[in-house]
């Protein structure tokens, strides 16, 4: 295994020999793996670290790789949502947030896997194969952005970009022991992020330390004229960096501690808490009422959007094609057959069904009200306090192959990670501790456009704890 | 007189206009003059719909919506937004059209035509903004096709759909109420209907006050008329015969000239329409003021201050008034000849020219027209050889000024015609006595004369009345 390191070590690394030597190690450390994080390599990462050398590239990611979640699109770099149906597709432009990593000296090394179409919670459903978590290779690393956690965990990557739909960087990234934002919505482009729940979805960093998901967010964040949802709003996240949670008020919503809770989950998450409160926050609990009915909401959201977002895989222009059918609608549907998995295929059905003529008011719209309610929640909390605090996941990551064949129970793992996209509002996961081996997440939530007040949370915690620093097969 | 219309005829019109005369497509930055251009060289990730490509609003397209359904005297809406509806066809290449639902830019609009009885006004139900599909292309024939090929240089190009009230009570005031709203548009400068595919029309018609039907794929004026008169046809046939009529969609088979059943309504799609969430809602209304400011002269508007302003007929006015080139070319003429006259040669004689050719009024100049009115009215050449100079304009090219040279167009001298009046007379003594013996055709044999020695350079009316001044003196 690589050695563990954060953008500022591998800043020394490059320093001592070069961008070529540091991105070779990591696609060698890539070769040994045995997590299957990566599903592509890009061919052109050594040729484009040479060229940072030459170039004495002075941006804030000069030389350092990075990992990319597998629906971003890469120009020249296949970029298939970790299904059968894009197997092939090499996407012909940048996303975003990729020209942006470029510009910054960034080395893209490859895509890594992910639940097909970015919907799962365990990785599992990736047409690759599943992504084994480095904690513990029997147990998931998380999804959707799974792999992008676990290359990271396993110090394959320094750092890696996400994306989360309803928890998929906080999940992996609570599994897997490292940290992932969420960033309010519209704040970094979706412009090439490959939709699967738009309303919802935010690309968003990981990494090792608070330092980095700033120095990331710095160079991912910010306006983009080709994403109407993108907002115009300058910010720098690394000026978030200190030591310093003194007054903060600190709400404990007392419905993300529900049923089914891991006791060691629930207890890592008070000592967090606690330590929080030694370094002079305070908190109080506070009640959001309407976070029971945030699933169902989001659920039925996110599965309309992705029945008409996913509507555009027919064969035709890229992709899989099945076999030449009698006319085109047979083409098409063979290819949809072969081509979804059937976590995706289950979801389009639903989101289908719930967009149809007569079930449309019963389901899609008043899913979006009780999104206005869970809103509202959100609101009234942060009248009375800067952030909110709740475990990530209600539970450690579980074994590989325990609920595939229960998509209820997978769906109920993302109680506490759905309310927050609902909302729209930023939400950061940082390691708070460990139950029976395997990492725990301290969610961090707060208001729109407040990065910088979890960001500072979380660089508080993380400098007054070791969590962060303890590696795979390290703890105790 | 009152239409009364026996058949209960009913029609309304769902026309997609393309504004072609936009310089890029409705949600990216592709170019929309494509259509001399290869396929698929105007496209990009957006039109394209690649995955992860994402729609950007063309505010210019937004601006010419509002003018349009300022034109056609609706409300515009204060807040505007976007839902996806939701198809598999393989020219559509995201798998849902991105159009407007519940909040058309423009609603309850009207436009006023010439009915069969007078004027009528029909009811525009509402404007919406939409994007336009790509084309699909068949290799050989539909049946025997090897396969299809798409060309997505039309693919989001932008459309407004204007639909009407079911107004109209036959297929001729349906001409009109296209005629009329082409006239509009092109007043407006927001579209060029000369383009393949600018307008397509689908249509409602019901008759005896039954179910309505619709028939789709209307790909130009003349075959609107020509599906209704079919359709209207078809539907009172079949109640006669004793059939019920249900509701259905219908194609209209060009070639055929008939109409063919695609689906009844428990084929109809579910279109699952929802609001596209990567575009947010847009406020409007804002800008509503400075474009009605800024809205130009429409068809109506214009033909009542021609009539006030030249003195001219209702009839004359109208014609000048449809095309708005035509009208700025009367204008032009107007200002430097008698306007009344003017009316008369471009509406009139001009523009029938014109018409029987089939071409645009860009085929004849302002400079031309008021050489032949001056000609004419300097007395210099006949009327028939004015409107001989303008076909020979027309058919061959040349300047009016040389061709009255080049054809001896030039009325001769006085002495010319006195002296071919007394030579005719001369030679004509059975004819005149004719004549004087009251068999009024027998001046025209001497009148012929005239023109015979004066190689019909001379006027036929003067010269009959020299022949008759000669005669009964
Ligand atoms: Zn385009």
């Amino acid at each position: 295994m690589a050695s563990w390191k954060d953008i500022s070590g591998v800043k020394q690394q490059i320093a001592a020999s070069s961008a070529e030597e540091v991105t070779a190690s990591y696609l060698e450390t890539i070769e040994e793996s045995r997590i299957n994080g990566f599903v592509a390599i890009w061919d052109k990462a050594l040729k484009a670290a040479r060229e940072i050398d030459a170039g004495g590239h002075k941006g804030p990611l000069a030389g350092v790789p990075v990992a990319i979640k597998d629906n971003i699109s890469t120009k020249g770099l296949s970029t298939t949502c970790s299904s059968k149906i894009l197997q092939g597709y090499v996407p012909p432009y940048d996303a975003h947030v990729i020209e942006k990593l470029k510009a910054a000296g960034a080395v893209i090394l490859g895509k890594t896997n992910m639940d097909e179409f970015a919907m799962g919670t365990s990785t599992e459903s990736s047409h690759y194969g599943p992504t084994l978590n480095p904690w513990d290779t029997e147990r998931v690393p998380g999804g959707s952005s799974g792999g992008s956690a676990a290359v990271v965990a396993a110090g394959e990557a320094p750092v890696s970009l996400g994306s989360d739909t309803g928890g998929s960087v906080r999940c992996p990234a609570a599994f897997c022991g490292v940290v992932g934002l969420k960033p309010t919505y519209g704040v970094v482009s979706r412009f090439g992020l490959i939709s699967y729940a738009n309303s919802l979805e935010q690309i968003g960093p990981m990494a090792t330390t608070v330092t980095d998901i700033a120095t990331l967010m710095d160079v991912i964040g910010g306006y983009d004229s080709r994403d109407s949802t993108s907002i115009n709003r300058k910010n720098t996240y690394s000026d978030a960096l200190k030591d310093d949670v003194k007054g903060l008020k600190i709400g404990v919503p007392e419905e993300y501690f529900g049923e089914g809770i891991d006791k060691n989950v629930e207890k890592a998450v008070w000592d967090a808490i606690g330590k929080y409160e030694e370094m002079g926050a305070s908190w109080k609990k506070v009640s959001m009422p309407h976070t029971r009915y945030a699933l169902a909401s989001y659920y039925i959201i996110a599965m309309s959007e992705a029945s008409s977002n996913l509507a555009r895989f027919d064969g035709t222009r890229y992709g899989l094609r099945a076999e030449e059918g009698e006319n085109w609608h047979t083409m098409a549907s063979k290819t949809r057959a072969e081509g979804f998995g059937a976590e995706v295929k289950r979801r389009i059905l639903l989101g289908t069904y719930a967009l149809s003529a007569g079930y449309h008011d019963k389901y899609y719209l008043k899913a979006l009200k009780v999104r206005t309610l869970v809103k509202q929640d959100f609101d009234r909390a942060f009248t009375d306090v800067d952030v909110l605090m709740a475990p990530t996941m209600p539970t450690p990551a579980f074994k590989i192959g325990e609920k595939i064949d229960d998509p209820l129970s997978l769906y109920l793992a993302d109680v506490n990670t759905v309310p927050i996209n609902l909302a729209g509002v930023p939400s950061i996961s940082v390691p708070c501790g460990f139950s029976g081996g395997m990492p725990v997440g301290l969610q961090i939530m707060g208001k729109p456009f407040d990065e910088n007040t979890i960001l500072r949370a979380a660089y508080s915690f993380e400098q007054n704890t070791g969590h962060h620093k303890v590696r795979p097969g390290e703890v105790a | 007189m009152v239409y009364e219309n026996p058949d209960g005829v009913k029609i309304g019109l769902e026309v997609h206009v393309q504004l072609n005369r936009l310089n890029t497509k409705l949600f990216c930055g592709c170019s929309t003059d494509y259509h001399n251009d290869e396929p698929n060289t105007h496209v990009c990730p957006v039109c394209l719909g690649l995955p992860g490509s994402l729609p950007v609003i063309n505010e210019r397209a937004v601006e010419f919506a509002i003018k349009i359904g300022l034109a056609l005297n609706c409300e515009i809406v204060g807040q505007t937004q976007f839902h996806r509806k939701n198809y598999y066809y393989p020219d559509l290449p995201k798998g849902f059209q991105t159009t407007q639902y519940d909040y058309p830019i423009a609603s309850r609009g009207k436009i006023v035509i010439e009915g069969e009885d007078g004027e009528r006004i029909i009811r525009v139900t509402r404007a919406h903004m939409e994007e336009d599909p790509g084309r699909l292309q068949h290799i050989g024939t539909i049946e025997k096709s090897k396969g299809t090929l798409i060309n997505y240089n039309r693919s989001g190009m932008t459309l407004i759909e204007i639909v009407s009230e079911p107004d109209m009570r036959s297929p001729k005031e349906a001409r009109r109420y296209l005629d009329k709203l082409r006239s509009i548009l092109d007043y407006l400068d927001v579209f060029n209907g000369d383009l393949e595919g600018a307008m397509r029309v689908d249509a409602n018609v019901s008759v005896f006050n039954g179910e309505r039907v619709e028939v789709k794929n209307i790909s130009s004026f003349k075959g609107a008329e020509r599906a209704l008169l079919y359709e209207i046809m078809r539907q009172k046939n079949h109640v006669r015969r004793g059939g019920k009529i249900v509701l259905e969609t219908r194609h209209f088979d060009e070639a055929r000239g008939v109409t063919i059943s695609m689906r009844t309504k428990e084929e109809e799609h579910d279109y699952r329409y929802f609001p596209e969430p990567d575009l947010v809602p847009m406020r409007v209304a804002d800008r509503v003021p400075g474009i009605l400011k800024a809205l130009p002269e429409l068809p109506d508007a214009k033909r009542e201050r021609f009539i006030s302003q030249y003195g001219i007929a209702d009839m004359h006015a109208r014609a000048l008034t449809t095309e708005i080139r035509v009208a700025n070319f009367y204008e032009e003429v107007a200002s430097q000849v008698d306007p009344k006259t003017a009316a008369v040669w471009v509406a009139d004689i001009l523009k029938g020219e014109l018409n029987y050719r089939d071409i645009g009024i860009d085929a004849f100049t302002v400079e031309d027209i008021v050489t032949v009115i001056g000609l004419v009215k300097e007395d210099k050449i006949t009327e028939q050889s004015g409107v001989q100079i303008i076909r020979t304009v027309l058919d061959e090219g040349g300047r009016p000024q040389d061709i009255v040279v080049s054809k001896g167009l030039l009325k001769v001298e006085d002495d010319i015609v006195a002296k071919a009046v007394e030579e005719a007379v001369a030679e004509s003594p059975e004819a005149v006595a004719d004549y004087l013996a009251g068999k009024e055709k027998s001046l025209n044999f001497i009148v012929g004369k005239v023109m015979q020695k004066t190689k019909g350079r001379a006027d036929a009316r003067e010269a009959r009345e020299r022949v008759l001044a000669r005669i009964s003196k």
